[in-house]
């Protein structure tokens, strides 16, 4: 069993991961209201995932209806690892993710919320870079000659016309609806799309704001359906269980018989990876992994690669 | 070309005036003249004799205002009989920050009276800080038959129903220029007033009005219109509605977007960025209200060759800026709200080595609490990057007297330095120490300088630097600085080529007021609020220099001695006579 690297995507600190190894009893422990599929093998997981025999009993076992919490999937849990968002501000849906943005983001009222995900604020106010003490704007005013109780009260300061303060007033810059309010933001800060793959015999549910590229979303799902293709792709078998690797992932989702694609607003289905990411997020209504036999006239791209392969 | 050759005549002895006449025709000279075009040039020639005056006044077709209360419109027309332009600048600047009361005056409609016996043939009208009504757009509408261009920018007094007015009646118009008005918008039917015949404007800017305008009149207008090439739209023109304009109107110069911010569908974004790119005329950029980061790559296309952007109304993050500029390398001009924070000001200098100004706006002037914003770091970070830069607006909560040294250092040809440091009377941060260091070394550093606005905490040595080194000083804004009278006595004999000094909240009294005295009459104007000058002190200025206008605006409840606001400047129209009974002429 691997200890994951990564924090999981449900927002699991790594200092609650081991424990999470310890015990598989542990189904409640992240609170998973929002999923709607609740999956994972009978008994202990990450082991039997492994194993390419065992994963087609799993197969069976989904089938069957069981379902279970999370935290079974995530026993031992590196299979069931996946990355979080590319860097700081991505909001997990079970618990707030540190890390306000190194790149300036911050927390304005009125100003944008964070990450390139858009995921809405945090559920606590994002870190704010600071960079030095800022002087208060009330102390060491210095023996300034004039002393302002309150710079509100100082009229006609800062000097800005007023048709740019009532510009500003009547519509605060911000990048995103709704901004600081953490209520306001949980509602609009999930993204949940369904993912179908062909062969499987039931659907899951992807929260697009928590990843932040395509990486990142490549490998979630690959982890999340490996266990309907490992038959199909004995070569990309799991190695040694340290997590999927990047490569690994690729290679089952490009190389080999599927395709990644994604039915956008217009209802045209399209191949996943074409348009920036935060684009994609926006547009994208449902996921598929598509058998690239029947993605030719969609992916002439992924037929090249399945060839080459065989 | 006529410069030289204006140089020799200037040159050759002018003793002789029969001579020079003989071998210098009157209508030599005035087609000579007629290709000066600018008013200084033209004010220096004016001066050289007699005759070179009245061949110049003959010759002029644009004249320049600055301060429509230094001349009046009898005076103007009588001088110069065949102007076909006009531009006019009304009240003090500090008007714009609302320290001026409501009904001061800069009226327009006495100049339009004059204009439309003197001048029916006028084609331009340019008006800055003007009070102006709806009756004086009708009336300006229907007395000019060649009527072309109107800009009015902070202007006041006005509805949407002028506008409608001036596009129902000015056939020829090429130019309607609304900027930053305090306008009462009414709707926007203004615009479906220019008839369906109606296909010269070139210019067009609305984005001061908030309503809606019928976007279908619109479209049909610009479709018609095949010389526009400038055009502002306001916040309520959709992208969608954008990619439509622009497809018929791949010529326009630039473009103020409106509303950046709506729900696109993938193909939305392919015909928005397709019609972008289609503009390879394209080197300005305004607008972008509410941007949304992820639709910003649809002006990739046009970046490459926009020289100004202003992105003063896009709140946008510093990564979101920075991916923007990586696509900007021609930028000259860049505006900006300080939401892009240091990090954003740093790809600046990354990405933009050909930028002349910045500006910098808070997005949040007035609350106190939060702390964000650009500080020093970014300044200097675009000044290692941006060598010509030579115009800076820069607003921020936090300076040190090192960075704006080292800024200096590295843009050395600053013309317009003006620094807002927003808390009043802040020091340097790291220090404590006043910020006279940081001005003096624009002073000294930047021997062009024109225009400066200080900030922060400054003593009287902040003043001597400016008396001493600021040569070509022509534009000086003071706030909360000074410690004496001694301050200001420096800027007013030092700064030789001074024209416009505005002071607010110092601590200078009736001494340094009076320190002017000879100066006053070869400045456009001086404003002084909330200092010390007492009414005494600006009565004795009246008395002694009758050639100046003294006004004192009283406010309520204000002790009687103490003139809160006083507004000196040169006159030949003599006292005003349309003042509010709140302004007080001595």
């Amino acid at each position: 069993m691997s200890k994951p690297i990564e924090h999981d995507y449900i927002g699991l600190s790594e200092q609650q991961l081991p424990s999470m190894e310890k015990s598989s009893d542990k189904k409640d422990g992240l609170h998973l209201k929002d999923t709607e599929l609740r999956l994972g093998l009978p008994g202990s997981e990450s082991p039997e995932r492994e194993d390419h025999d065992q994963n087609v009993l799993s197969l069976k076992s989904f089938v069957s209806g069981a379902k279970r919490g999370f935290s079974d999937a995530l026993d031992g849990g590196g299979n069931w690892v996946f990355s979080g968002g590319s860097g700081g501000g991505t909001e997990g849906l079970f618990s707030p993710r540190r890390g306000g943005k190194n790149n300036g983001g911050k927390d304005l009222s009125g100003s944008d919320s964070g990450s390139v995900l858009k995921d809405g604020a945090a559920q606590k106010p994002s870190v704010v870079q600071e960079k030095k003490p800022q002087v208060a704007a009330t102390s060491s005013h210095g023996n300034g000659n004039i002393a302002p109780a309150s710079k509100a009260q100082v009229v006609g300061w800062p000097p800005i016309r007023s048709f740019r303060k009532n510009t500003l007033a009547a519509h605060p810059p911000k990048n995103d609806d709704g901004d600081g309010n953490a209520e306001a933001k949980l509602g609009s800060g999930c993204l949940y799309v369904k993912v179908s793959m062909d062969g499987a015999p039931y659907l899951r549910k992807v929260d697009l704001k928590i990843y932040g590229s395509y990486k990142d979303l490549s490998s979630a799902l690959e982890k999340m359906f490996s266990c309907f293709t490992i038959g199909q792709c004995g070569s990309h078998g799991v190695s040694s269980g340290d997590g999927l690797t990047e490569s690994r992932l690729i290679d089952l989702l490009h190389g080999s018989e599927y395709v990644l694609t994604y039915e956008d607003k217009d209802g045209d289905w399209m191949l996943v990876g074409d348009v920036p990411w935060e684009m994609f997020t926006d547009w994208c209504k449902r996921l598929r992994i598509m058998k690239s036999t029947e993605a030719i006239g969609l992916a002439p791209r992924a037929m090249e690669k399945c060839k080459n392969r065989t | 070309m006529e410069p030289s050759e204006l140089k020799r005549s200037k040159d050759s002895p002018n003793s002789d005036e029969s001579t020079r006449r003989s071998s210098f025709p009157d209508e030599v000279l005035e087609r000579v003249l007629s290709l000066l075009k600018s008013h200084r040039d033209r004010s220096s020639v004016s001066l050289v004799c007699k005759d070179w005056y009245n061949a110049e006044r003959w010759s002029r077709t644009h004249v320049f205002i600055g301060n429509c209360y230094s001349v009046s419109p009898e005076i103007v027309a009588r001088r110069f009989p065949k102007i076909r332009s006009v531009t006019l600048k009304g009240k003090p600047r500090f008007s714009d920050f609302n320290l001026v009361p409501e009904n001061w005056g800069a009226d327009i409609h006495a100049w339009l009276v004059v204009f439309a016996a003197k001048y029916p043939f006028l084609e331009e009208l340019r008006l800055k800080r003007m009070a102006i009504s709806d009756e004086s757009l009708e009336f300006l509408a229907v007395s000019f038959p060649n009527f072309k261009a109107l800009s009015l920018l902070s202007c006041d007094g006005f509805s949407t129903n002028g506008l409608a007015a001036i596009a129902t009646h000015c056939k020829n118009l090429t130019e309607l220029d609304i900027q930053e008005n305090g306008i009462d918008d009414k709707g926007g039917s203004w615009l479906s007033c220019f008839p369906e015949s109606f296909t010269s404007l070139e210019v067009l800017n609305f984005a001061n009005l908030s309503s809606d305008i019928n976007f279908d009149a619109l479209e049909r207008l610009v479709g018609r219109c095949k010389s526009m090439r400038v055009l502002k739209l306001n916040r309520s023109v959709s992208l969608e509605q954008l990619q439509r304009l622009l497809v018929n109107a791949p010529q326009l110069a630039e473009l103020g977007t409106g509303s950046f911010s709506e729900e696109l569908t993938f193909r939305q974004y392919v015909e928005l960025e397709s019609a972008l790119s289609n503009c390879q005329n394209m080197h300005t950029l305004y607008g972008l209200w509410d941007a949304k980061g992820i639709y910003l790559p649809a002006l990739y296309p046009v970046c490459t060759h926009l020289t100004f952007l202003n992105l003063s109304y896009a709140a946008l993050r510093s990564d979101e800026l920075a991916k923007l500029l990586a696509h900007c390398p021609r930028l000259k001009r860049l505006w900006v709200l300080d939401t892009v924070e240091d990090k954003g000001l740093e790809a600046v200098g990354l990405n933009c080595p050909l930028l002349e100004e910045l500006r910098v706006f808070p997005a949040d002037p007035f609350d106190e609490e939060i702390i964000h914003g650009v500080t020093e770091a970014g300044f200097v970070a675009v000044s290692f990057g941006c060598p010509r830069l030579h115009y800076v607006l820069y607003f921020c909560r936090q300076m040190t007297n090192a960075a704006v040294a080292t800024i200096v250092q590295n843009c050395p040809d600053f013309t317009h330095f003006r620094l807002c440091i927003m808390n009043p009377g802040q020091p340097d941060y790291i220090t404590n120490e006043p910020m006279d260091e940081a001005f003096g070394a624009v002073v000294k550093t930047c021997t062009k300088l024109q225009r400066l606005s200080v900030s922060g905490r400054l003593t009287d040595l902040t003043f001597e630097y400016i008396g001493r080194y600021a040569k070509n000083l022509e534009t000086l804004s003071v706030a909360f600085a000074g410690s004496s009278d001694w301050g200001m006595q420096c800027v007013m004999g030092g700064c030789s080529k001074l024209r416009k000094l505005e002071i607010r909240d110092c601590p200078f009294g009736n001494a340094a007021l009076l320190s002017g005295l000879e100066k006053y009459e070869s400045m456009r104007s001086l404003w002084m609020s909330a200092c010390n000058v007492t009414m005494n002190g600006c009565r004795l200025l009246a008395r002694e220099m009758p050639r100046l206008n003294v006004e004192v605006m009283k406010e309520d409840g204000s002790d009687d001695s103490q003139a809160d606001k006083v507004y000196v400047y040169r006159s030949i129209a003599g006292p005003r006579r349309d003042a509010p009974p709140s302004v007080l002429t001595l």
